[in-house]
């Protein structure tokens, strides 16, 4: 095989007539040397192999059909399936489209083999993800959010959280995209947790197709990240880098813990029924697999090469998921919001209760009355959804950088940007828009940089709607034509128990805190971030002054 | 049993199909996009609207862009258009509702790959070529096969299907799997990675092929190929094209100028018109397995989804003149780089001891073979064709 990969060498060849086409740009710059292909991959061999890896998977999936796994899977985890899956995909194949932004600005012909073969593995992961989900559609017991997945993953303000982890990969300065971010960060920290972490919270709830797929792509994973590796190593080489380098690891550590903790940690803590003491919690995986194999084992040693590692970063990560609750705060909020979703959330029971004070102390006096409320109000009773009852909740402002909400609320801050005043849930999110993606740098031009675009807070697009246009509007609606997707419980077998499109025409409309903010005087802003500041934990208000 | 160990216990929820019966219980297939035929196949469930588009769908639009400020996959990445190409993106604000057009919003997303192509068949088909070269190869050095060929041969195959591989490994990597970054959906973008993959593949047969008789032919010169690329005159045209092929930014442009006129007019014609028919008259029965396999990838899977998609672009409800206008022009572009590059090429068809078929009927075959595909595409055969 070394002779094989040895000759297949010989296949890369310079333009002498003509250049390739250069279509992206990067404010990088690298020295043309010798390169050796990180993958060592030789396609004689790469094909069967991953042929074998299919055949074991599809293998699984059979035989968990014929095996009745359905019987065993726990709902409350097949619900959050539903988001997952349907985020997925696209950054599986938004990596497969990342390669070619490599390929010119990456002037190393032996790297390229590789990238090419990452590109086909991402198709691989997008199509049999893809795949499962198709499966749990045609065999889970509710198939309602799967069989409209991709819809839902368009217009949902979930899905914006999901996409970053697929847009970040493919636009901008391509190496700040398809190297930083998408293979130095997101494959190699948090591929860990997705792909390694997750699965085993999918099997002790029942389900061992998930682990059977993810662990199948996740041995792919650990091919890219030696793609990452090369490249990475041939940045630092160049002294006029480092300053960009140090910017992009800031920016894609800060995004990726903001978007991928948030919805993997709340999958894991709150998808599960497995409460038993022992089984890891998100924060003790998130030390282990984040902490120790990726910072302290892969990040530090690079130290030496001259790569400025985000320490305060990394620790500041770590300060908000176990200080500071982050996962318990997304968790709660999309609980709170769960009537703009399309699965079912499960209310937390004593048993929950019981295990989430034990691996977080004092989680029970933040969250512990919100959930028995949620409990309480799960089932339509004359009451309207959670998110318009009083229960000690303010509905947050949304970050315009990550888009998870702002919910750490000693943490928001405003910035006026672009003729609009932007809440932020963190100084870092307020950075990486008002810093880093811009044309200028610390003085240095960045003309490469990508731009933060689009309608970036959901709640915006349905200023003034009644709730039940808006579930409407994005069809979260079933079969019936009243019914909604999402509820707040698992009951099936009552359709009294279930909200309908009735139950919401009777609330009040959604309002953009968006739009709110910028209708406010400067003084009035003022005093709405210092209120907002002393708001929460578990978003309550701030304390009336005494 | 073993003690201190705390095992997640198997609950029975009967969380499986049809336990209960409540809306939507029975709704089991992906209702957001409207099957090519009358029922969904596994292929587009799996690969339908995964890229997602501001048209329909995708409310909050594309959330990163390039320092332009565009993100996604702009429709004018190509001159060609598919209908509803034209409608500007629709417009979000405050209480304007998520809504966009109507699915698919645009003619692009009616493009199915007729290969249905996702990863369980691209592994199979792969594998599976990959596996019958490896026991060819092997069969024919078990026997000694490869003492038959004579010294005119092994020079040929050193050198001229040597320099074969750097076409392949070229248009793979530069052209198709460029342009897998570039097209609006997921069906094209899907397509393209996978004539990619054949394109890369091809190379790396070719060139184990040319390791292996590295080490069984005596004096075979396994290094060959690099100097016959690089300054071989008769494949200084091919290599032209080649390159300027992987310099093109439209990326219909390349796909089609890639494989609805240099493929026909100079990959056949090379592979199917001089490699096939020149092997078994100099005592080489192996050559025609390991060239055929690519013949076959570009002939039946690749030519195939190229002309699904382009036949799409010339039929289009809105913009078929449009697009015909500009495939002609495309044509007259590159059909005389082709002849230019295939012309160029002759002088090794005389190069063998047995000779294969005369250059110009291989090169007229070839054309005619061409026009039938321009003929399937609603095309009309260029002027240039007849230099």
């Amino acid at each position: 095989m070394a002779k094989a990969h040895q000759k297949i060498q010989e296949l890369s060849w310079e333009p002498q007539y003509h250049e390739p086409v250069a279509q992206y740009g990067t404010d990088y710059t690298f020295e043309k040397s010798q390169k050796k292909d990180p993958l060592k991959q030789v396609l004689r061999s790469y094909f069967p192999m991953q042929e074998e890896k299919d055949h074991r998977v599809y293998g699984a999936s059979d035989g968990a059909i014929r095996g009745n796994m359905f019987r065993q899977v726990q709902e409350r985890w097949l619900e959050w399936q539903k988001l997952f899956l349907s985020i997925i995909p696209l950054p599986e194949v938004s990596a497969a489209r990342a390669m070619p932004l490599l390929f010119r600005t990456v002037p190393n012909p032996e790297l390229h083999n590789g990238q090419a073969i990452q590109m086909i593995d991402e198709v691989r992961h997008s199509t049999i993800q893809q795949n499962l989900k198709r499966l749990y559609m045609n065999n889970y017991i509710d198939p309602a959010g799967f069989n409209n997945s991709l819809r839902n993953f368009h217009n949902d303000y979930c899905g914006t959280i999901g996409r970053q982890f697929a847009e970040g990969f493919i636009t901008g300065d391509a190496i700040t995209a398809a190297s930083i971010y998408l293979t130095i960060v997101a494959e190699t920290a948090f591929t860990n947790t997705l792909f390694v972490a997750m699965p085993a919270e999918a099997a002790a709830n029942g389900d061992y197709l998930l682990p059977t797929v993810f662990h199948s792509v996740q041995s792919d994973e650990s091919r890219h990240i030696s793609n990452g590796y090369a490249t990475l190593l041939m940045a630092l080489a160049d002294e006029g880098n480092h300053q960009l380098l140090e910017r992009d690891l800031r920016y894609a550590w800060w995004n990726n813990h903001r978007v991928v903790d948030a919805a993997i940690g709340t999958f894991i803590e709150y998808g599960t029924k497995d409460r038993r003491k022992d089984r890891e919690s998100y924060a003790e995986m998130w030390r282990r697999w984040i902490y120790d194999d990726y910072y302290r084992s892969y990040l530090v040693p690079l130290e030496k090469y001259g790569l400025v590692i985000p320490h305060d970063l990394i620790e500041e990560a770590w300060n908000q998921i176990w200080n500071k609750g982050y996962v318990h705060e997304v968790a709660q909020f999309f609980a709170t919001g769960w009537l703009a979703n399309y699965w079912r959330i499960d209310p937390m029971t004593d048993t929950d209760f019981e295990w989430f004070e034990y691996k977080y102390p004092g989680w029970y006096d933040k969250y512990g009355k919100w959930w028995e409320n949620y409990n309480r109000l799960s089932t339509p009773n004359g009451h309207h959804p959670i998110v318009a009852e009083n229960v000690d909740y303010v509905y947050p402002h949304r970050c315009w950088t990550c888009m998870v909400p702002c919910l750490v609320r000693e943490d928001m801050v405003i910035d006026e940007i672009d003729g609009q005043v932007r809440t932020y849930c963190h100084e870092m999110c307020r950075w990486t828009d008002v810093e880093a993606f811009r044309p200028t740098y610390q003085g240095r031009s960045t003309p490469n940089m990508g731009k933060l675009i689009g309608n970036r807070e959901w709640e915006t697009l349905y200023h003034g709607w009644n709730w039940a246009d808006v579930v409407s509007d994005m069809g979260y609606v079933r079969d019936d034509g009243k019914t909604m997707v999402a509820q707040p419980h698992l009951n099936l077998d009552d359709p009294k128990k279930m909200w309908t499109l009735d139950h919401l025409r009777k609330m009040g409309p959604v309002l953009s805190p968006n739009v709110i903010l910028n209708e406010m005087t400067p003084e009035e802003r003022v005093a709405f971030k210092a209120d907002y500041n002393r708001q929460g934990p578990a978003g309550r208000p701030a304390p009336v002054d005494a | 049993m073993t003690t201190g160990r705390d095992l997640p216990k198997p609950h029975f929820t009967d969380a499986e199909a049809g336990a209960q019966e409540f809306p939507d219980s029975t709704a089991r297939r992906f209702n957001y996009y409207t099957p090519q035929k009358r029922k969904q196949t596994h292929y587009e469930d799996v690969t339908v609207e995964v890229q997602p588009d501001p048209r329909h769908y995708l409310a909050q639009g594309w959330l990163y862009g390039f320092s332009d400020g565009r993100g996604g996959y702009p429709l004018d990445w190509t001159a060609l258009k598919a209908w509803g190409s034209d409608r500007p993106e629709p417009k979000r604000y405050p209480g304007s509702g998520g809504k966009g057009y109507d699915w698919p919003a645009t003619g692009w997303h009616e493009f199915r790959d007729p290969n249905e192509e996702w990863e369980l068949t691209f592994y199979r088909y792969n594998s599976n070529v990959v596996r019958q070269l490896n026991q060819n190869i092997d069969a024919a050095r078990q026997s000694k096969a490869f003492e038959q060929w004579n010294r005119n041969w092994v020079t040929f195959v050193e050198r001229h299907l040597g320099a074969w591989m750097h076409v392949d490994h070229g248009l793979g990597l530069y052209l198709f799997a460029n342009a897998n970054r570039r097209a609006p959906t997921n069906m094209h973008n899907n397509a393209i990675s996978v004539n990619s993959m054949h394109r890369i593949r091809a190379a790396q047969d070719l060139a184990l092929y040319n390791l292996t008789l590295s080490e069984e032919v005596p004096d075979f010169d396994g290094a060959a190929h690099i100097e016959t690329w690089n300054s071989d005159p008769a494949w200084q045209g091919v290599r032209k094209v080649a390159e300027q092929l992987t310099g093109i930014d439209d990326w219909c442009e390349a796909i089609f100028a890639a494989n609805v006129i240099f493929e026909p007019l100079v990959g056949e014609l090379f592979r199917s018109g001089l490699v096939q028919q020149a092997a078994p008259r100099n005592g080489d029965f192996v050559t025609p397995t390991v060239i055929g396999a690519e013949e076959y990838d570009y002939a039946e899977r690749d030519l195939r989804y190229t002309t699904a998609m382009f036949v799409l672009l010339t039929n289009d409800r809105e913009f078929a003149d449009h697009n015909k206008a500009l495939l002609q022009q495309w044509l007259s572009t590159w059909v005389p780089r082709a002849i230019d590059a295939a012309r160029t090429l002759q002088p090794i068809w005389s190069q063998p001891d047995s000779k294969p078929p005369r250059f110009e009927d291989g090169l007229d075959r070839a054309k005619s073979r061409f026009s039938g595909i321009l003929s399937d595409l609603g095309l009309e055969t260029p002027k240039e064709l007849a230099q």
